[in-house]
């Protein structure tokens, strides 16, 4: 049998019960990993359940920087009976099954082609650990002990975590630290030499961060000046408004420790965003966060704030539907239900986050969009890109940068006007009007909103030709939008290849991944990441150079796809879909193995002779 | 058919404290039908507001979708208005009373409006106790779609339509004071003596504060075996009491009609003053504002009147958030962003 064997190159996989205090000890280990320099990134694929159904974490270590899901599982920590046969079958041949021998594995475990790394876990904390309630916990660390010595970690490096976990409660880090040992004293003792997966120190991590998206984007909801925000709680995007809610506990609150924010847990979601559009409406940056269900409750209102041009900003992190879905799953399946949102016709500002840096510069710059077009602008994370930890390049922010409060007349403004005014005048030939806020002059500046027909002078209105004004203007609007919206990432890798990749948010590490692999095979492709919508003309410029177009997304309809060929006036024949509908996240080999098939279908000189290194 | 005000006003007409006639609060012309009982309530709230000197531009005008619902444009038209979607004004106006606190915020709905589609946000704007006055114009039918029976159309009665209704009907009174409202009274479109001080009790409570409004349908639900018509109220009503709400700093003047006075007093000093003929009602107890309503309801009596007005200092939303005295429109940048040298301190964490 031949021993997987690599340094800082492996997915290992925790395979726990939830509610058992696993997420934190698996959390632990990827923390250290990425504190010894090593690009890593754990996915937390767990029940939409509390307590007692089957999580799994997985770890991807990758020194060259590939953080996609890789798919395959080189070292398994099996500690959840019910999956124990599933984890030791899905086990890569030569990989590493950890579970706990205080029970022996039953006869139908007979491969021979994996190493099995008994540890009796529950004996031991019976024996070492004194606390009953301590010891369900701590066998989590126990085992991450073991790992530890396993992969040749430095262990300081864990106990050095621990201790600023535990920092606020010193007399909770020392049981840990102990358990650490315990792991990793017995692993010594045992296993000297066994595992051939190591982790070593690396540089190529140096200023970076590892965090989750959600806490992320409540934190450029922070220095976005977002003040009020109305929600409902739905996985996965509570995490959103609970990292707002710690950010503006400790940064926004005033000489009396009174908060400079509201935020309103509502009935539901159309409240929800009902809260964040009065507030808008009413001169506060606002926002709320949901998920798939959630912005199918909040349509109605998408369709007020579009039409009546009210800023709003609304999370999106999306997870598997339709309907309920799987509501711990990540997927990109909003796609076409946020672009289109509401009755009539209606078309929304998205953005496309692909990295924790990007949802908290997308979330800050999100409230100058939406208060600059007065419309609603919604942020598309998902799931994968939410809850995850990810590691990134630290945010920044310019502290010359001001907020770009939009077209707002205020008092003075008002009090100079000679003419009426006219909320919905376009006075600039941007399709962008001029607004009040409710008491901003005593006799000029009001106005009556409605999501009724309007003219104007917001008047309601029955004549055609008012209504066709209004609706030709907010088209003009839309064009306007398109010099605002955060252009797409394009790299234009040979100027001949035929082959072109569209992508977008969580779908980046493996694509990219997917790119690099087949460059080493010879296939060129060029490739242009999606950051916003509306499209600017480089989309369709970029796909109008290539004579095919891969449109790389993770749900079952293509709906990228079907919002390119829409919008771009692209024929669909030039775009071939891949999609990713098992889930879980994309995987690069998955990507890769749905673009050879279509390549190697394909008549067409897929690249330059002498570019190509065939391996 | 639409209802022109006279373009010519005497010019010594009364002034208000702040110097402006009743004129000053007026908005646009109303397009109801003739002898809409809406009509007469947009009246009575112009009043108020002139009545108690509120600036004509310092009110914010929330509505739904519906006949009530449109009113906001006939009165304060110096004021912003916001005409939102069926049933979710509640939640509009919880957003824009956030982001200023400093403002008045009047919320008309209808009875479909209300007791129907919006049912969870009014339930819930309630729990929050936010600081507005929320009037139902409540006529028991849908008139903008030609008269279907709503939620609070009494059971038995029967529209134009002639069917009688067979469902039970809800009062957002009672249902009201359950939810903790801290100002919950019932009005009559066709009495404005009694409307009026009902309307600036409600406009001076600091919370949440009710005031249903029975409003006749003329064109849909104005027939003889209706209990929401004209004649029917007049014929079934029962007061309370006379209510009058004395500002701050004025003198309270003597139960002018005999019976037993009961003075609350609000939280600006103002004091709302019941003159009652049943002195076993005390409106600042929820129960016996329940059990009144109850009493009246089995006798087959319309209660109005100023049903409960609490006397505890009420929480409002602001209040229970904890968020801070000014406006939270009105913020600085520096007060909102914290700058770059903290976002380090922050990313700090995740290393």
């Amino acid at each position: 049998m031949i021993k997987i064997k690599s340094v800082n190159d492996f997915v290992i996989r925790f395979a726990n019960v939830n509610g058992s205090g696993s997420a934190s000890a698996n959390n632990l280990f990827a923390k250290a990993v990425f504190r010894l320099g090593v690009p890593v990134s754990p996915k937390n694929i767990f029940p939409s359940n509390i307590q007692g159904l089957p999580t799994w974490y997985e770890v991807r270590v990758n020194d060259q920087g590939h953080l996609g899901r890789r798919g395959g599982y080189d070292f398994i920590v099996a500690i959840n009976n019910r999956t124990l046969k599933k984890d030791y079958d899905a086990l890569e041949s030569g990989g590493y099954f950890l579970y706990d021998s205080t029970r022996a594995l039953d006869d139908n475990f007979d491969r021979n082609d994996i190493i099995l790394v008994p540890i009796p876990l529950t004996e031991i904390c019976n024996r070492e650990i004194e606390s009953p309630k301590l010891r369900q916990l701590l066998k989590n660390i126990v085992y991450v002990g073991a790992v530890a010595y396993l992969l040749d970690m430095d262990l300081s490096v864990l106990k050095d975590s621990i201790t600023r976990q535990f920092s606020k409660k010193p007399k909770l880090a020392e049981p840990n630290i102990n358990a650490l040992d315990l792991g990793f004293d017995y692993a010594a003792q045992h296993f000297k030499g066994l595992c051939e997966l190591s982790i070593e120190p690396c540089d190529r991590l140096t200023n970076h961060i590892m965090i989750d998206g959600n806490t992320a984007t409540g934190l450029g909801a922070l220095y976005g000046g977002a003040t009020v925000a109305g929600w409902y709680p739905i996985t996965p995007s509570t995490s959103v408004v609970d990292a707002f809610d710690k950010f503006t506990r400790r940064y926004r609150l005033d000489e009396e420790g009174k908060c400079r924010a509201a935020i309103i847990q509502a009935e539901d979601e159309l409240a929800a965003l009902g809260i964040a559009i009065g507030a808008g409406w009413n001169g506060a940056r606002a926002f709320t966060a949901t998920s798939g269900p959630g912005l199918s409750l909040m349509s109605e209102f998408l369709g007020l704030a579009y039409f009546a041009e009210i800023p709003v900003v609304l999370v999106d992190v999306q997870r598997t539907g339709p309907s309920t879905g799987m509501p711990t799953r990540s997927q990109q399946s909003d796609i076409l239900a946020a672009a289109y949102a509401s009755h009539g016709d209606t078309r929304h500002v998205l953005l496309f986050p692909g990295n924790p840096n990007e949802c908290f510069e997308m979330t800050a710059q999100s409230f100058d969009l939406a208060e600059r077009l007065q419309t609603p602008v919604i942020i598309m994370s998902d799931l994968d890109l939410g809850m995850n930890d990810h590691v990134c390049t630290p945010m920044q922010w310019d502290d010359g940068r001001t907020f770009d409060r939009g077209k707002v007349l205020d008092h003075d403004q008002l009090e100079a006007m000679t003419e009426k005014f006219g909320r919905y005048l376009d006075k600039d030939g941007d399709g962008i009007c001029y607004r009040t806020y409710p008491a901003a002059h005593p006799t000029k500046g009001s106005y009556f909103t409605r999501g009724s027909s309007h003219d104007e002078y917001a008047a309601y209105t029955e004549d055609e030709q008012a209504y066709k004004r209004c609706m030709l203007r907010l088209t003009r609007k839309w064009e306007t939008a398109k010099s605002l919206v955060p252009k797409p990432h394009t790299e234009i890798n040979d100027d001949t290849t035929a082959w072109g990749a569209v992508f977008f948010g969580t779908t980046t590490q493996s694509a990219q991944e997917a790119f690099e692999r087949l460059a080493d095979r010879g296939i060129v492709i060029n490739t242009l990441r999606i950051r916003s919508f509306p499209f600017q003309d480089e989309v369709a410029d970029f796909i109008n150079r290539h004579q095919t177009t891969f449109v790389i997304e993770q749900n079952r309809d293509g709906q990228m796809r079907s919002l390119i060929i829409n919008e771009c006036g692209i024929n669909p024949d030039r775009l071939v879909p891949i999609t990713n509908i098992d889930s879980m996240p994309v995987t690069a080999g998955h990507i890769i193995q749905a673009m050879e098939q279509t390549i190697d279908s394909s008549k067409a000189p897929a690249t330059k002779p002498d570019r190509g290194e065939e391996r | 058919m639409s209802t022109r005000r006279p373009i010519f006003r005497h010019p010594d007409l009364p002034k208000n404290d702040l110097g402006h006639t009743r004129k000053d609060y007026e908005g646009a012309d109303s397009t109801l039908c003739a002898g809409c009982g809406h009509d007469s309530i947009t009246n009575a709230i112009i009043q108020a507001c002139f009545e108690l000197s509120i600036p004509p531009h310092g009110v914010v005008k929330m509505s739904g979708i519906g006949c009530s619902s449109k009113t906001p444009a006939y009165f304060l038209g110096k004021s912003h208005g916001f005409n939102s979607v069926h049933g979710r004004m509640p939640s509009i106006a919880t957003g824009a009373n956030m982001a200023n606190r400093d403002l008045v915020y009047i919320g008309v709905s209808g009875d479909g409006d209300t007791a129907s589609i919006g049912m969870g946000q009014f339930a819930h704007v309630v729990r929050r106790n936010l600081n507005m006055t929320y009037i139902v114009m409540n006529n028991g039918c849908y008139g903008l779609t030609k008269g279907q029976d709503s939620a609070t159309a009494d059971r038995g009665s029967s529209s134009r339509k002639g069917h009688p209704n067979p469902f039970e009907a809800i009062d957002l009174c009672a249902l009201a004071i359950q939810l903790g409202a801290g100002y919950v009274a019932r009005g009559f479109s066709g009495d404005k003596e009694q409307l009026i001080p009902l309307l600036k009790g409600a406009l001076q409570h600091n919370g949440f504060a009710l005031v249903d409004v029975i409003s006749p349908c003329v064109t849909f639900n104005n027939t003889a075996t209706s209990t929401k018509s004209y004649q029917w109220v007049r014929d079934h009503m029962e007061a309370t009491g006379t209510i009058d709400f004395i500002p701050p700093r004025h003198e309270i003047t003597a139960c002018y009609e005999p019976g037993i006075t009961q003075n609350v007093t609000m939280h600006d000093g103002g004091i709302i003053q019941l003159c009652k003929d049943d002195d076993t009602v005390d409106i600042t107890s929820r129960r016996s504002a329940l059990d009144a309503l109850e009493h009246h309801r089995e006798k087959g009596h319309l209660l109005t009147g100023l049903f409960h007005a609490s006397d505890q200092e009420e929480e409002e939303t602001h209040t229970i958030l904890k968020t801070t005295a000014k406006s939270l429109n009105s913020l600085a940048e520096e007060q909102l962003c914290p700058g770059n040298s903290i976002l380090e301190k922050i990313l700090d964490d995740y290393r």
